[in-house]
């Protein structure tokens, strides 16, 4: 067991994540997609930590913290999308330019 | 019961705790049964809102059995405490993490034994009156399982040994304070009340925490006992260093709970709740957790070289809530509310006496307040009942149709306004003796204040006296007596107004006295030996001038009054009909600008940062153009065209960035990262 | 190590499937026209992460990740899609046209160049230590609350106040529709 075969199975999946952040439409599915990306993170913090053998297991420490985080983003995520979806009756992150000038 | 479980795996550090401690004189069994007091009504909450509904009188029976229990040991304990001086603390362990020791306990001494007293009695005839009051609600089980969880939370906090527990017990109080404020939420106004109570204690409540984090660290150890026998030997020197940062967030902490001036603003509002709430809230849990703190912190406050200078902010603040809340009460046309103004004064009594030192005073006034201003609140709520309204245009003439409410509503107004020999008299008389006594410019501000609020006092309950039980009635259907369920806990009640202050008399009984003087720490306290005539006759002159100006003012019509306040009150009463412009000032000044500040800040940078921008492109392109000027001159007609054009695509190529979609910034951010690791890692 | 080498040991047998099911999720999770089956993929990317990380020894780790996500964030997902009324059958729309996903394949691979890169040029064919069992959750309790307890504090309070934004945005609040 190589150190970077999880490592490179990591970056992978942090680049889907990437690619269902950029080209997926519905709001929900881009917030999966960050899901992925933040799995991806939690890989690599454990295997970091296991690879290492940290005293303190700061890595798996990190990635119990990071998943709490996610729980907290999906419902604020959620909730935004709700807000957007009752106000504009669509969850599609392209109808939602009002950030231009 | 998760409890006994916890209990019984920790049983052996129980027993190295308390032994730890040494501190047990000895109270037996039941002083160190007296965890039971706070578990039990928790434990009656939940086991309300699970099986309640199943009950034959819908989980009343529960909480009632609870709060009956409180109060039968409460009386038990405090009579045991004040005969044989028990002072005792035991806590069990529940966790050590690093130098922080979490514990759960429970301590019997004067001051706790008092509260539980107070809560438990004045609890169990609310929870008696409550279960008529409240018939027919569509919540009933849910509002009993609140309440317990209400009555439960103030005993966690005051049977707390320590600062965590405190905090414990003081987030309970709020969130249960919450619930029940909010109980009728179906009205928006109810619901924002409660959010309104919530927060205003949030605000202090980080007081709290930052005076916990002092006071703790500083310390070493957040148990009361160790701080405070640290602090009265005085060989701390940080601590002395941080006393007043860590004793005025405390304060602040208690003006929250206690609702002290300027963070008064959310009682009046918590009126929104069923009046069996507002009696327990005023009286007996809620906003006597504030003064409790500061009994509690007493020595900290007391001590020289510590937090004394804190006190003359304690005194002025206390001064002023009474004097200003007083006159405000003057001029409410709402039953319930000129009771909360009247709270809000006599709260400001106790913490003005708290600053001058006068910890029995304060106590004591806190004591004899819980029986007359449950009394009051429960009499409105008697009143309220049978007229369905709480303004006071709607009532009058009500002597003749609910003479028990009447009677009782009378005996606690005139104990509230401190009529020998009635409660009040003797608790208010200590006061103004203790502000005679302290010396300095803060102490004598509060005995002018504290005489004037006496006056205002008897006024504003003459006033709501003869507005709602004389003259005519003029609210709709005809009156009735409220059913023997609420009346009895009046007559109850009535009877401790007029006794609870002999406890107490200077020169004769001491019983208070050396009830809360059973204390872990030792501790200067000073008791009038005799009675102090001047002062006596001060506060009595005071209230009697009162009654009979209110008497002259209000007996005569009862049908325009409301027309002729704006008149008798001449340049006071749009000021005091706005509470002071504090409310607005709160609305205006803080919630509204804060509402929108993401949206405001966003503008801002539009108008500023970007304008920059646009600004400096604008300066760049006259920059341009005086040279473009020159080869224009020259005949470089061509070059013009060509760099209005490279102008002209080059803001249409840089608009398309300008799209507004979030996804294709993320583009160029992922892409920008890419761009710039790769170029850190190449180069 | 050659690839024979390593293909021989059982446990990197296990660590490809498991990796197959983790990019397999990640590909309908990015991919899939159908809303239900982007989520159900997210579980099964998850699933065989968690597994990984009992390979690794985590085991704490896994099984919270098991529990709070697979049992609380995808039903709260299923949630909001059912709520935002997401269609639920096959779908053309939930992603961009062409053009933009080979903008977005350009950005992601490459950020996988990079990324890869990086760790092969640190770590070229570096092994784990020998194992001396998998991390007890004691070790980790203990860590959490000596070394770590003001980020544990920091995490509850963002907690709170992610509570207090969800029911603040989520709620409707018939005075906000009347101004």
């Amino acid at each position: 067991m190589i150190v970077n075969q999880f490592l490179m199975l990591g970056a992978a999946l942090f680049a889907m994540g990437v690619y269902g952040v950029l080209s997926r439409r519905n709001a929900v599915m881009v917030l999966l997609s960050v899901e992925l990306m933040l799995a991806a993170v939690n890989l690599n913090l454990v295997v970091f930590d296991r690879a290492f053998r940290d005293e303190l297991a700061a890595g798996q420490i990190f990635s119990l913290f990071i998943i709490a985080i996610a729980a907290a983003e999906v419902g604020i995520g959620l909730a935004i999308i709700l807000l957007i979806f009752r106000n504009r009756s669509s969850a599609n992150v392209d109808e939602l330019d009002l950030m231009k000038l | 019961m998760p409890m006994l479980a916890l209990l019984a795996t920790n049983a052996n550090q129980l027993i190295l705790a308390t032994e730890e401690l040494g501190e047990i004189n000895d109270g037996g069994l039941l002083a160190s049964l007296a965890w039971l007091i706070p578990v039990v009504p928790l434990l009656a909450a939940f086991a309300i809102v699970f099986f309640g509904r199943r009950m034959r009188y819908k989980g009343w029976e529960l909480a009632m059995g609870a709060m009956g229990f409180v109060g039968i040991y409460g009386i038990v304990l405090a009579f045991a405490t004040m005969n044989s001086e028990i002072t005792y603390q035991g806590a069990i362990t529940m966790g050590e993490f690093g130098p922080l020791v979490l514990e759960w306990g429970w301590m019997v001494d004067g001051l706790s034994s008092m509260m539980y007293f107070v809560v438990g009695v004045v609890g169990s005839l609310v929870f008696i009156y409550a279960k008529s009051y409240m018939a027919g609600d569509i919540r009933f089980t849910w509002f009993f399982a609140s309440f317990s969880l209400f009555a439960g939370g103030m005993l966690v906090l005051v049977a707390a040994p320590n600062l965590i527990q405190l905090i414990v017990g003081w987030e309970l109080v709020g969130v249960a304070s919450y619930l029940l404020i909010g109980h009728y939420w179906e009205d928006h106004d109810n619901s924002s009340a409660a959010i309104k109570a919530f927060l205003v204690n949030k605000v202090a409540d980080v007081g709290l925490f930052i005076g916990a984090i002092i006071i703790g660290t500083t310390a070493g150890t957040f148990r009361f006992s160790e701080i405070l026998s640290q602090v009265a030997a005085g060989e701390n020197d940080l601590l002395k260093k941080f006393a007043f940062l860590g004793g005025l967030a405390l304060f602040i902490a208690a003006m929250g709970k206690s609702a002290q001036f300027p963070l008064h603003v959310w009682l009046p509002d918590a009126m929104a709740g069923p009046t069996p709430v507002s009696a327990l809230m005023h009286a007996a849990t809620m906003v006597t957790a504030g003064i409790y703190l500061l009994g509690r912190m007493f020595p900290l406050y007391f001590v020289e070289g510590y937090a004394v200078d804190v006190r003359p902010i304690i005194m002025i603040i206390g001064a002023l809530t009474l004097f200003l809340m007083g006159l405000i009460a003057l001029v409410q046309t709402d039953l319930k509310k000129v009771l909360a103004y009247s709270t809000l004064s006599q709260l400001g009594y106790m913490v003005a006496a708290m600053g001058a030192g006068a910890y029995t005073a304060a106590l004591f006034h806190l004591f004899t307040h819980a029986f007359f201003k449950s009394l009051l609140f429960l009499g409105a709520g008697s009143v309220i009942h049978s007229v369905h309204s709480n303004e006071m245009t709607d009532m009058g003439g009500l002597r003749k149709y609910m003479p028990t409410t009447f009677k009782t509503f009378v005996i606690g107004s005139l104990a509230l306004a401190g009529i020998v020999p009635l409660a009040g008299f003797w608790s208010k008389d200590e006061i103004l003796v203790s502000f005679g006594d302290a010396s300095g410019g803060a102490a004598n501000f509060a005995l002018y204040l504290s005489i004037a609020g006496a006056f205002i006092t008897a006024l504003y309950m003459t006033r709501a006296v003869y507005l709602t039980f004389f003259g005519e009635y003029k609210g709709q259907g005809t009156p009735h007596e409220s059913p023997k369920m609420m009346t009895v806990p009046l007559v109850v009640l009535a009877g401790f107004s007029v006794v609870a202050g002999l406890i107490n008399m200077p020169g004769i009984t001491a019983w208070f006295t050396e009830l809360t003087a059973v204390r872990f720490t030792v501790m200067g306290d000073h008791h009038p030996t005799e009675i102090n005539f001047v002062m006596a006759g001060l506060g009595l002159t005071a209230a009697l001038a009162g009654i009979v100006i209110g008497y002259l003012l209000w007996s005569k019509d009862a049908e325009t009054q409301q027309a002729r306040d704006t008149f008798r009150i001449p340049v006071l009463y749009p000021l005091l009909k706005r509470k002071y412009y504090i409310d607005d000032l709160y609305m205006d000044g803080i919630v509204r600008p804060l509402r929108g500040p993401v949206a405001r800040s966003v503008d801002w940078f539009n108008g500023h940062v970007i304008d920059l921008f646009v600004n400096g492109a604008g300066a760049l392109a006259k920059f341009v153009g005086k040279y473009v000027y020159r080869f224009d001159q020259s005949g470089l007609d061509s070059a013009i065209t060509a760099s209005a054009a490279a102008t002209g695509a080059g803001g249409s190529v840089l608009r398309l960035l300008q799209s507004g979609r979030v996804q294709q910034y993320a583009v160029m951010i992922f892409a920008g990262t890419v761009v710039l690791v790769a170029g850190f890692i190449i180069f | 190590m050659s690839f024979g080498d390593w293909i021989g040991q059982l446990e990197n047998w296990i660590f490809a499937i498991l990796a197959v099911g983790t990019l397999s999720g990640a590909f309908l999770v990015v991919h899939s026209r159908n809303v239900i089956h982007s989520a159900l993929g997210l579980v099964l990317t998850l699933g065989s992460s968690a597994g990984l990380f009992l390979m690794l020894g985590a085991e704490f780790v896994a099984w919270t990740l098991v529990m709070v996500y697979i049992g609380a964030v995808i039903v709260l997902f299923l949630f909001g899609i059912m709520i935002t009324r997401a269609p639920l059958g096959y779908e053309s729309d939930l992603s961009h046209p062409m053009s933009v996903k080979v903008t977005a394949a350009i950005v992601s691979g490459s950020m996988f160049a990079l990324i890869g890169w990086a760790f092969l040029d640190a770590f070229g064919s570096v092994e784990f230590p020998v194992a001396e069992g998998p991390t007890r959750t004691a070790d980790i309790g203990i860590s959490m609350f000596t070394n770590y307890v003001i980020p544990f504090e920091v995490m509850s309070f963002l907690l709170l106040a992610a509570l207090v934004g969800g029911i603040v945005l989520a709620r409707q609040d018939p005075e906000e529709v009347d101004e």
